[in-house]
């Protein structure tokens, strides 16, 4: 078995042994290798200072080998994590010759830093995007740095410099002097044959895929990162009190902030049959370990009309290290994609060793840190049903937070009815953040079934929900509020809905 | 737009090849390849160890003991210091004397620090600092400012002033309303948390780095903690990641901690905060609380005004004294108060103690008046910009402060019809009105609000500033000077002052950090002050070298000195019909070797200026800087939410020093000022514990946040009518202020619930959920639509 973390460092290889399962790769850089380009500004993945890139191997549409890049919040990715990955730290960006990527160079010229501290993580932002996205626009490109905190500039040179890092590529190429350097200052282009840094890159990347499990013991706990199925939930039954992490964006902040610690942390992310989203007939298989940013993009070719509030969801850096299975399983009664799963009428695999045991997903949470997970029983995998050809289903998903972007909600609504002649013959409406969990709201449900889809009923529904829940008042919302809110909502489904089919104008800001 | 400044009265050396440039940020190069080091990124000495802070677990009790024998016991802890390990004053009030570097037996706000712990590692110490345990005995907190006012709990007495007789004035006015309004404070959130580096030196020196807008300060205060005089203690900060007045005052304590635990181990100590314990631990922009009675004529013209303004100021004085003095003198803003009494009263509550925040109290009182504006044209029925502009200082007449400053540069009567033009003002505000009439959920507002902002110091003698200025015989030149680098590029902007006095390249010249064993007693950079102070000392400094190469050049060629040029990267005289000249590099070596001295040191100190803190009343500002913004704003009646849509602003920095920095400023500052005004809300429960302080819970704005339109316009040909730096004028605060617009634009779409009957009822933050409650308060008003107020 493996007992070392092999990862390239801006190109160079690292090999480590005897690593604490807590060290995130934010402290390793700069601590153990002085790279302090990279910055904390809050260390728990809301503010992008310590934004790094990490290359992933992975195939493109024609099975060629790629290299996948994604942001990460290197604060709250633990290092373990980052076997068989390349990371780039802003220290890697600039050419050997001296010449800036065009990401740094457009902030330079755009006026876009000030005091400086939040640059290296927008530059690694930009460049994330610059290697994802040949042509961002507005929205696209705020999407891109919602991880990313300025308090100085005040945004606007940093979206100029999101547009003008496209116009001089070919000058900052031509102080490039290797091929690495090529393919990273080439804005991407989505079927293009690999460059040839890109292909270099991936073999490299090849010579550090593993077979095996990783197992890192060292004096401040044990890291397992099992290969299979069978291995992952033998580990977990073994070790029943273990940490598991997915992508780390709640467990790096038991780290960080509760200052807990685990003497075993089990893996999901190589687990490879875990890593997929499959098509099957009931719809989508989710495994466990698909991030939040793959799951969502394979849900909304189902239903478009969540793809707003999975942009909501978290900041793009979040999405992509964050994992679907890790907020079904983690259960927060302010997560967002539970109300909406359970809208859609999603369930979810259990797996205790080799037994498997399928329940809708509200039945997983039984109140505030409580689920029906036995010991040793974990989320395998999110199966989200198709629509039914027999129905017209309309779903709609509304986020109430304080910011739009990379916020906590305050209120999440789904709903989802089925509508024939006028008359809801279908109805599924959940919320978060009204309960100690993620939880259907029933009463309004009754209120609503078989009656005819009207202001009226929709009226009676908003009052049923005063039945259904009794919401917290807290730091981000009052209870009031919430509860207003989420009759609201419910109000705005149906105005929206009588919108479309009035083509009135819009009946929401955001 | 008319030029508002008579030709004459400038002098502008057209050869000018450095001011007036755009030039970028000098660190920009550094900053976007993670080159640029903040206190954190210096390598640090061998042995470095971490330090950590154990805060008090209460707002208001008796510390009876605490128990640190699980910290002193946990792994990797080298020492734990308290109060009695302070070998010098235990207390860091840099005015008062009333904030204790680690507290002993009372217990003033929950986070206040009790102890620290030194450990191998940021995160062992962090872990240790956990694990105290604390005898204590609670006591009431008081947590609001009705509580503190009932109390008569104050940290400084409270002032009453004015001018006039405001009763009287009252008294005799056709109309009269009367109101309260409060806003909430603001946490800095400058994205590098505070940090200390205190390295050991020889002879009990200590050395420090520091993330702070006044190394000078926490050079004093190091020194009057550890007993030592200030000779013996140097503070370095070459770049801050941020500061807007949150280092300011609060860097002295985090200094003077990592310094007692280096001078006892022996060893460089650091102290870097995590981003919860620097929210929880240091404080914030100061809510206001307010009360008014105005009386006016059918024009919205004010008669009489009766101002009351409670501050929350938190456990200690810090800086509220001079925060609440400038609130005092901007609760005019633009406008002239002829009868006017202001009640002041700076409360002292069981929280964190608020500090400066860019605007430093002027935000508050602006808010204040900007809200009395609208009222007024609400109960008029008309166009608050025509009450804002009706009460506008005159030219000519009605043109002293109630502090009895006269208002002799005011340009708001050019700049405020200019944005009207340039935004669309009337046209808009009109056509919005009328969508509103049919749009049921979403409905919109505006408006177009002016800014005047005095510029200095209060307090008269921390108007001043050193600079130094060393050219080597190479050649290459090192400036430093008092102010501190946080974004706002003064760097930059010093640099380019030395290299247009000089006539050199700028690649010539580096900017040093701020060290107080360079330049002694500077003042903080604050007050948006940095340019006009340090660009000033430089500039002096650089006429002092210029005298001695002129004199040294003038006797080699045979030329007078007055002749002499120092001009594209050298010096040139016109000599017999020829033009002699010498290279800078060339010039200056042949200076060093006939022993003229290349070293120089610049002061400056601010002329006209004078202030009495007992009659509150002279000249404390040299000028004022103005502006104006509009704002276009949606909200969404269901939920509250708000979409700034279109923002329009023209803004005075004078004759620019540098259009991009100046740019950047006021779009910067604009945000941070509509993050107060709207997102930004600070929870603390009823215990008196800080809900909100992280990222994860206080919200910034994020780039979505801003306007898809967002036109910034200097306002061109304006030069500053005081003789400043190359008449410019500072740039640092002013433009926070211009966010009100959006405040205002809010509360115009949630009146349009009422058809504009009832203003609504509104106060800051303006978060989702209070403009839903403003909705709904509209709305419930609406069946009574006959009791017309």
């Amino acid at each position: 078995m493996a007992n070392t973390v092999r990862f390239l460092l801006n190109g160079k290889r690292q090999e480590l042994a005897d690593v604490d399962p807590h060290l995130s790769l934010l402290d390793f850089v700069r601590e153990s290798r002085q790279l302090t380009g990279t910055k904390e500004g809050c260390a728990e993945g809301d503010c992008g200072a310590c934004t790094v890139v990490i290359g992933e191997l992975t195939q493109d549409g024609v099975g060629r080998e790629r290299v996948a890049l994604i942001p990460v919040n290197a604060c709250i990715r633990l290092l373990p994590t980052l076997d068989g990955k390349a990371v780039f730290t802003v220290e890697a960006l600039k050419a050997a010759s001296g010449t800036f990527h065009p990401a740094q160079q457009a902030m330079v010229d755009c006026h876009a830093s000030q005091c400086g501290f939040c640059t290296p993580g927008f530059v690694m932002s930009l460049f994330a995007l610059f290697k994802n996205d040949a042509s961002p626009n507005r929205a696209q490109t705020c999407d891109a740095i919602a991880g990313n905190l300025c308090r100085c500039t005040g945004y606007r040179p940093i979206l100029d410099a999101a547009q003008v890092m496209y116009q001089d590529v070919a000058q900052a190429q031509a102080g490039c002097t290797t091929s690495l350097e090529r393919w990273m200052f080439t804005p991407a282009t989505s079927d293009a044959a690999p460059m040839p840094g890109e292909s270099e890159l991936a073999a490299a990347l090849r010579q550090l895929v593993r077979e095996d499990a990783l197992r890192l013991e060292s004096a401040h706990g044990t890291f397992i990162a099992p290969r299979t199925v069978q291995d992952f939930s033998a580990t977990v039954l073994a070790h029943p009190d273990a940490w598991i992490l997915g992508g780390g964006t709640d467990v790096g902040l038991w780290i960080n902030k509760a200052l807990q610690t685990s003497a075993t942390i089990i893996y999901t992310g190589e687990v490879e049959a875990l890593k997929h989203v499959s098509v099957i007939d009931e719809g989508l298989r989710i495994g466990a370990a698909v991030p939040l940013e793959p799951a969502f993009r394979a849900m909304n070719r189902l239903y478009p009309e969540l793809a707003h509030v999975w942009t909501r969801f978290a900041s793009w850096p979040i999405r992509a290290s964050g994992t679907l299975g890790g907020n079904v399983a983690n259960g927060s009664p302010i997560g967002d994609s539970m109300p909406a799963l359970i809208a859609i009428g999603a369930t979810v695999v259990l797996r205790r060793g080799e037994a498997q045991r399928t329940i809708p997903l509200e039945e997983l949470y039984l109140d505030y840190k409580k689920q029906s997970r036995g010991v040793g029983e974990w989320v395998e995998t999110i199966i989200v049903p198709k629509r039914s050809a027999q129905e017209v289903l309309h779903v709609a998903a509304y986020k109430n937070s304080r910011r739009n972007e990379q916020d906590i909600s305050a209120v999440f609504a789904a709903f989802a009815i089925a509508l024939d002649g006028g008359v809801v013959t279908r109805c599924r409406v959940a919320y978060g953040g009204m309960a100690g969990t993620p939880k259907r709201a029933l009463h309004a449900e009754a209120a609503l079934l078989e009656k005819s889809w009207s202001e009226a009923s929709v009226r009676a529904a908003m009052q049923a929900l005063r039945e259904d829940y009794a919401p917290m008042t807290d730091m981000r919302a009052s209870a009031a509020y919430r509860m207003q809110i989420a009759q609201n909502l419910l109000l705005r489904f149906w105005l929206e809905l009588q919108a479309q089919a009035t083509s009135n104008p819009p009946v929401r800001v955001f | 737009m008319r030029p508002s400044i008579d030709p004459v009265q400038l002098t502008i050396d057209v050869s000018r090849h450095e001011i007036a440039a755009p030039s970028r940020h000098e660190s920009a190069h550094l900053h976007v390849t993670g080159e640029a080091r903040y206190t954190d990124d210096i390598p640090a000495p061998r042995g470095t160890l971490s330090a950590a802070i154990g805060y008090a677990p209460a707002a208001h009790a008796t510390l009876k003991s605490f128990d640190l024998s699980d910290v002193i016991t946990a792994p990797g802890v080298v020492g734990v210091f308290t109060a009695s390990d302070v070998p010098g004053v235990n207390n860091y009030g840099g005015i008062v004397l009333d904030d204790p570097i680690l507290a002993t037996g009372l217990i003033e706000y929950h986070g206040q620090p009790v102890f620290m712990v030194v450990a191998e590692t940021h995160l062992l110490a962090r872990r240790a600092a956990k694990l105290a345990k604390y005898e204590i005995e609670v006591k009431t907190p008081i947590l609001t400012l009705d509580d503190a006012l009932a109390a008569q709990s104050y940290v400084l007495p409270p002032v009453i002033t004015g001018r006039g007789d405001a009763q009287a004035a009252l008294a005799r006015s056709p109309h009269r309303i009367s109101g309260k309004t409060h806003h909430g404070g603001q946490d800095h959130f400058y994205l590098e948390g505070m940090v200390s580096l205190a390295t050991p030196l020889e002879d009990g020196e200590i050395s420090i780095h520091c993330s702070t807008q006044h190394p000078t300060e926490v050079q004093h205060i190091v020194a009057r903690a550890m007993a030592l005089p200030d000779a013996k203690v140097r503070v370095e900060c070459r770049r801050m990641g941020g500061g807007f007045g949150g280092k300011e005052s609060q860097p002295a304590l985090f200094a003077s901690l990592c310094a007692i635990a280096a001078a006892r181990l022996d060893r460089s100590v650091k102290l870097r905060l995590d981003r919860d314990d620097d929210m929880i631990i240091t404080g914030k922009r100061h809510p206001f609380q307010f009360e008014y009675d105005v009386g006016f004529d059918d024009e919205g013209r004010l008669i009489g005004a009766d101002f009351m303004l409670a501050s929350d100021c938190g456990y200690s004085a810090d800086l509220s004294g001079p925060v609440n003095a400038r609130a005092i003198c901007h609760v005019d803003n633009a406008y002239y108060l002829e009868h006017v009494r202001i009640r002041n009263f700076p409360c002292k509550t069981n929280k964190v103690s608020n500090t400066a925040f860019r605007g430093f109290g002027g935000p508050q009182g602006m808010f204040l008046i900007e809200h009395v504006m609208d009222e007024i044209a609400h109960v008029l029925g008309k166009d608050p910009l025509d009450v804002r502009t009706i009460n506008f200082y005159g030219l000519t007449d009605r043109n002293e402060t109630h502090y009895g400053q006269p208002v002799d540069d005011n340009i708001l009567h050019d700049i405020v019809p200019e944005l009207e033009r340039r935004a669309d003002y009337r046209a808009r505000r009109d056509a919005l009105r009328q969508q509103n009439a049919t749009s049921t959920i979403v409905k919109r507002g505006i408006a177009l609000t002016p800014v005047k902002f005095g510029i200095s110091f209060n307090a008269t003698h921390l108007n001043q500033a050193g600079a130094l200025v060393n050219i080597y015989a190479d050649g290459s030149v090192i400036v430093n000077h008092g102010g501190t680098e946080m974004g706002q590029g003064l760097f930059t902007k010093v640099r380019q002052v030395v290299a247009e006095e000089l006539g050199i390249e700028s690649g010539r010249i580096r900017v040093s950090a701020t060290d107080t064993s360079k330049v002694p007693n500077t003042s903080a950079t604050a007050a948006s002050s940095g340019s006009d102070l340090n660009g000033m000392a430089a500039k002096d400094a650089c006429r002092k070298l210029r005298e001695r190469l002129s004199d040294f050049a003038a006797r080699k060629w045979d030329v007078t000195a007055a002749s002499i040029r120092f001009i594209n990267d050298g010096i040139e005289v016109d000599s017999n019909g020829s033009m002699l000249r010498m290279p800078f590099g060339e010039l200056v070596h042949d200076a060093w070797f006939a022993r003229v001295s290349l070293s120089a040191q610049g002061f400056y100190k601010t002329p006209k200026i004078h202030w009495n803190r007992d009659t509150f009343k002279g000249r404390p500002f040299y000028y004022f800087a103005y502006g104006a913004a509009c704002a276009q704003v949606a909200i969404d009646t269901l939920t509250g939410e708000m979409s700034v849509e279109r923002v329009d602003i023209l803004h005075d920095v004078g004759s620019s020093l540098n259009p991009a920095l100046d740019k950047g400023q006021i779009e910067g500052a604009f945000v941070q000022g509509m993050g107060w005004l709207t997102g930004e809300e600070l929870k603390w429960n009823d215990a008196g514990v800080l809900t909100t302080h992280a990222p994860s819970t206080y919200k910034i704005p994020t780039a979505a946040d801003i306007p898809e339109t967002f036109n910034v316009w200097l306002v061109e040909n304006s030069p500053n009518r005081e003789d400043t730096i190359y008449r410019s004028k500072a740039v640092g605060e002013p433009p926070l202020m211009l966010a009100l617009a959006v405040y205002q634009a809010i509360r115009d779409a949630v009146s349009s619930l009422t058809n504009y009957r009832d203003m609504a009822q509104l106060n800051a933050p303006a978060t989702s959920e209070a403009i839903l409650n403003a909705v709904m308060t509209a709305q419930h008003a609406l069946p009574n639509a006959n009791a017309r107020r």
